[in-house]
């Protein structure tokens, strides 16, 4: 049939160019069928593989980025509770020295106080004691004083032992009274 | 066309070249009519090419690619991402890179060929590759729909879903027409029927040129430098029409094996 219209066509008449070639046919459908098979056989695996290794690259660089990030977070974590637990610390340390501080200070008052209180005592005691020789040898003193001052006054020599002596006691307890009044 | 109707009454006649000047001689001739011809030659060294060209860009492979592989790797991906992933989807497309991928690159050096200027001949302006190469896609997809689908297949595929029982007298001639009978006639018809139109067009304007500039007449002569402009500017259509037809069939045979493999959800 081809070829009748084949020849039919190269003797004289134009040529029908919807009437193929039967050669050409086989060429085409043999050179197709060669390429395929190089494609399939070589070309696509080989490209395939290629494609399939630079996925797992890619995703096995993300993976390892992962993994950076995680530890930069896990270490950024623990300096920030080291941290924290630094300054926990320190305001521990603060409030210890504070309380210590304030320790001694109470103590060293306290020590202060008494020793004032002790040298305070003292000076009594010691006041008192002076104050009482001074009220001894004044009363024998102002005694012996005014009687010699009150003799020569008087003109006459208080030789009565017993009349001085009780001139003297009264004077000594007018005197008496006097400075209480004045002390209060 | 005034350049085209001017010279008659010059000198001589212009004869356009016809289909005729399609079946060059035979470059090695046996047989009656037929010979080993120019399209033959041309198939063969495109596989060669095709061949030459992937396994160099694809045989040192790097994960950081060289220029010779990332070129390969382009032309590559771009069958498989963007027809035979974006088309056919899922797990499944996989299977069927090798065929786009073969058919896309075979239709498209075989295109090329009309561009380049001394070959200046798409193998498929003759029109018995076109059709073995939609053949092959024909039983492809059908063979796949009866294996996914079994026998139902040819039940999915003319009798569509949701349509009135009394519209279905009508619909699925209509289907079986369209899938069975004309989807390959058109998918290899169209190859070729561009392939032709264009390596015409190009003859066409070969031969004006060289008949305006044999004529005596200065002015004639000098319209011959128009027909060169549209030339060049019919030229660079061409290339990009054989571009796209390689394109177009390799998208319509995914679009075919998408078809059969779900078709219960067409």
């Amino acid at each position: 049939m081809n070829q009748l219209i084949i020849s039919a066509a190269t003797e004289g008449e134009a040529a029908n160019p919807l009437v193929p070639n039967v050669w050409e046919m086989g060429v085409v459908l043999v050179g197709f069928a060669v390429l395929l098979y190089i494609v399939v056989k070589f070309i696509v695996p080989m490209f395939e593989k290629t494609f399939a290794e630079r996925a797992e690259a890619i995703e096995g660089g993300i993976a390892k980025a992962e993994a950076a990030q995680a530890e930069a977070s896990a270490a950024l974590e623990e300096y920030k509770q080291q941290l924290t637990d630094a300054r926990a610390e320190a305001n521990r340390i603060r409030e210890e020295a504070r309380a210590e501080g304030a320790q001694i200070l109470a103590d060293l008052k306290a020590k202060a106080a008494a020793e004032s209180a002790r040298i305070t005592e003292q000076a009594h005691a010691a006041i008192e004691s002076e104050r009482q020789a001074a009220v001894v040898s004044l009363r024998s003193e102002v005694g012996t004083l005014a009687t010699t001052l009150a003799g020569r006054i008087v003109g006459e020599a208080l030789t009565d032992d017993q009349r001085a002596a009780r001139v003297v006691d009264r004077f000594l307890a007018d005197l008496e009274t006097q400075s209480a009044g004045a002390a209060k | 066309m005034i350049a085209l109707a001017l010279p008659a009454q010059d000198s001589g006649s212009f004869t356009p070249p016809g289909i005729d000047e399609m079946h060059l001689p035979a470059i090695l001739p046996w047989g009656a009519h037929d010979g080993f011809s120019k399209q033959m030659l041309l198939v063969i060294l495109s596989v060669v090419i095709i061949a030459t060209f992937f396994i160099l860009a694809a045989r040192k492979q790097q994960l950081v690619p060289g220029k010779l592989q990332f070129a390969g790797e382009m032309a590559y991906g771009f069958v498989r991402n963007s027809i035979a992933k974006d088309i056919i989807g899922g797990k499944d497309f996989i299977k069927y890179v090798p065929l786009l991928f073969s058919l896309f690159f075979f239709i498209l050096v075989n295109n090329i060929y009309g561009a380049i200027p001394v070959i200046q001949l798409p193998s498929f302006s003759h029109v018995g590759g076109a059709y073995v190469l939609a053949g092959i896609v024909y039983f492809t997809w059908i063979i796949i729909g009866i294996k996914k689908n079994g026998l139902k297949y040819f039940k999915l595929a003319t009798v569509p879903s949701g349509v009135p029982w009394y519209i279905l007298p009508i619909v699925v001639p209509i289907e079986i027409i369209s899938n069975f009978l004309v989807r390959p006639v058109t998918h290899s018809l169209r190859l070729f029927a561009t392939m032709l139109a264009g390596h015409l067009i190009v003859m066409l304007a070969g031969s004006g040129i060289e008949f305006l500039v044999m004529q005596e007449n200065v002015l004639l002569k000098g319209t011959s430098v128009l027909v060169l402009v549209g030339a060049i500017a019919m030229y660079m259509l061409e290339a990009l029409i054989m571009a796209l037809q390689a394109y177009v069939f390799t998208l319509l045979t995914a679009i075919y094996i998408e078809g059969a493999l779900h078709a219960d959800s067409h």
